[in-house]
């Protein structure tokens, strides 16, 4: 199988700080991989990095074969790599089914239209009613996102990731502030996720790494120091010195 | 599968409000409104027109204001200069057919907007109202300096157009020029509910919640804005135009600061970001204006602040928007 997403030896230092050292990573369509390193290990500037935010200072991106590096960051979404926000940046004004609208709109090259509406595109509204049952949003696909459960607007911020079909998909923190009482729902969302897509998860829930992804790789201090199995993960001596600390007992449940 | 589809086919269809429905009625209380003013003031009608003008400024300023949430103190600059646009082809390259002036607006309005929009658009926030009032500055210095096309500070006069479709003449009561202010008013509005409501038009509310996710999702922020601003400066050009036409001059004040902060005070008294909010804002302020000014001369400018202020700190949403969140909760409760 031909790598989908590639990373490799990207830099960055701000000043004389390195952020991002040296870092590798290559995904196969399918991949279910959790990135994790404590605060400050340069987690967000890789993820600037690879979403166009940030100019490397060397190294490559590869999405799909292709170089995108020198790509801007909408460029990257059209090509296929979307990213979901750890802090949930929707359009509190709009319905869940409009915000899926959009996407697919955006997606099929009609976001531009200036007449018409998606209520009378047959194709557009399957595609959104399929997607938000999917999610168990079809319920209130009508309401307005201000007024939904924030364990809801999480789930839609799941599936206007997935409405732009992307081949590779970041998710920062997609459980982050949700009521333990919603998290099961998060996971269910993040174990329907389509089979071929690549997954990407910047997380610090341990547990909810520990049962999605297939492969760890932990940052500190801008440098891969671990990339390998769940299982391994607790045991390595680095990582524990790095990151783990307290959770070095906890055993990767299923 | 089998169960997705059936929830979808549960879902209530009454959840999708009928917009036919309600865009007649718009339309419908829009031509009322505009029959009972011409029989109320038959001899204002002159007015009445400018008040059409200026309704299709708030409703273009309201398409980048209140959809795009772009802050801008210089929109007047599309209104002038689809006013001179107009002005100019009718005294000085013969273009006097009124239906081909209202074009020649729209055109000289819609670059004027991407020219400003350029300018516009490259800052944000308090950044971005600055680049505004410069660029209505350099209009209206721009204006003032070509006088022989623009006449200057004396103003474009001797615009005189044809007869609409060659039998409507436009007689000195105005009654003409108020049928086909209108006409055009009416034309535009219809034309901006499918614009509000078309993919477009979500993406441009997209785009004043949060153009950061807009851009994650892999549209340009920048290219929609600057698509709106062209649209939106060919909807004041043909306000510009009209007021041409009606008032056959064109003045400097047309191209105003003053007339772009009045422009947003409207659309701020009616509601952001409802069509029916800046036309109920402009009909309002300029109704209100023109009575409280022929009252109370010296102090008219005093009772006007003071509505302003009343309407900002008790009805922050205008004064459509207050009104249809009232009349939501109202429906709600019941």
């Amino acid at each position: 199988m031909s790598a989908v997403f590639q990373v490799e030896k990207l830099q960055k230092s701000f000043g004389g700080l390195a952020v991002t050292q040296d870092v590798s990573i290559t995904m196969q369509p399918g991949d279910r991989v959790a990135l994790i390193g404590p605060n400050g290990a340069g987690k967000t500037t890789f993820v600037n990095l690879v979403t166009g935010h940030l100019k490397p200072d060397a190294g490559k991106v590869m999405l799909g074969g292709e170089d995108v590096t020198a790509q801007g960051p909408t460029r990257r979404v059209r090509q296929g790599l979307v990213r979901s926000f750890q802090v949930t940046r929707l359009f509190s004004e709009m319905t869940p089914e409009e915000h899926i609208a959009i996407a697919i709109l955006q997606r099929t090259g009609r976001s531009g239209r200036v007449f018409g509406n998606f209520h009378a595109m047959p194709d557009v509204m399957k595609e959104t009613d399929a997607l938000l049952a999917t999610l168990g949003l079809d319920h209130i696909a009508t309401r307005k996102v201000s007024e939904i459960a924030y364990g809801q607007q999480r789930l839609l911020e799941i599936a206007l990731a997935l409405a732009l079909k992307p081949k590779v998909l970041l998710l920062d923190e997609p459980a982050a502030g949700v009521p333990q009482s919603d998290t099961p729902r998060i996971e269910a969302a993040l174990a329907g996720l389509p089979p071929d897509l690549a997954v990407l998860m910047i997380e610090h829930d341990m547990d909810l790494v520990f049962r999605f992804a297939k492969r760890v790789i932990v940052l500190a201090a801008g440098a891969i120091i671990f990339d390998g199995s769940p299982q391994d993960v607790t045991s390595d001596a680095r990582v524990r010195e790095a990151y783990l600390g307290n959770y070095a007992n906890a055993s990767p449940a299923a | 599968m089998a169960a997705i589809e059936t929830s979808a086919a549960a879902k209530p269809e009454t959840a999708r409000p009928n917009w036919l429905l309600r865009d007649l009625t718009g339309l419908a209380i829009i031509l009322i409104v505009a029959v009972i003013g011409y029989f109320l003031f038959p001899n204002n009608l002159a007015l009445l027109t400018r008040i059409l003008g200026i309704a299709l400024l708030v409703l273009s300023l309201d398409l980048v204001t209140g959809y795009c949430g772009v802050a801008t103190l210089g929109h007047a600059a599309l209104f002038g200069a689809g006013a001179y646009a107009s002005g100019i082809a009718a005294v000085h390259f013969g273009i006097t057919d009124p239906i081909a002036m209202v074009g020649v607006g729209a055109i000289g309005g819609a670059v004027a907007g991407l020219l400003s929009g350029i300018v516009i658009l490259r800052g944000h926030g308090l950044a971005q109202l600055v680049l505004s009032i410069a660029v209505i500055h350099l209009f209206h210095e721009a204006a003032n300096k070509a006088s022989s096309y623009t006449g200057g500070s004396d103003g474009l006069a001797g615009i005189s157009p044809d007869p609409v479709f060659g039998l409507f003449g436009f007689d000195l009561w105005g009654r003409t020029a108020y049928g086909f202010g209108v006409a055009l008013l009416v034309i535009v509005f219809i034309l901006l509910r499918f614009l509000v409501r078309s993919p477009f038009g979500m993406l441009c509310r997209g785009i004043r919640e949060d153009p950061i996710r807009v851009s994650a999702m892999g549209a340009s922020v920048q290219g929609t804005l600057i698509k709106m601003y062209v649209i939106s400066g060919a909807v004041a050009g043909v306000g510009g135009a009209l007021n041409a036409i009606s008032t056959q001059v064109v003045g400097l004040d047309s191209l105003s600061f003053t007339t772009s902060a009045e422009a947003l005070v409207m659309l701020v008294l009616g509601g952001t970001g409802s069509l029916y909010g800046a036309l109920i804002g402009t009909v309002t302020f300029m109704w209100f204006e023109d009575v409280v000014s022929a009252a109370n001369p010296f102090h008219w400018l005093t009772i006007v602040g003071a509505l302003l202020i009343a309407v900002v700190l008790f009805a922050p949403k205008g004064l459509y928007g207050t009104a249809a969140s009232l009349l939501d909760r109202y429906r709600g409760r019941s």
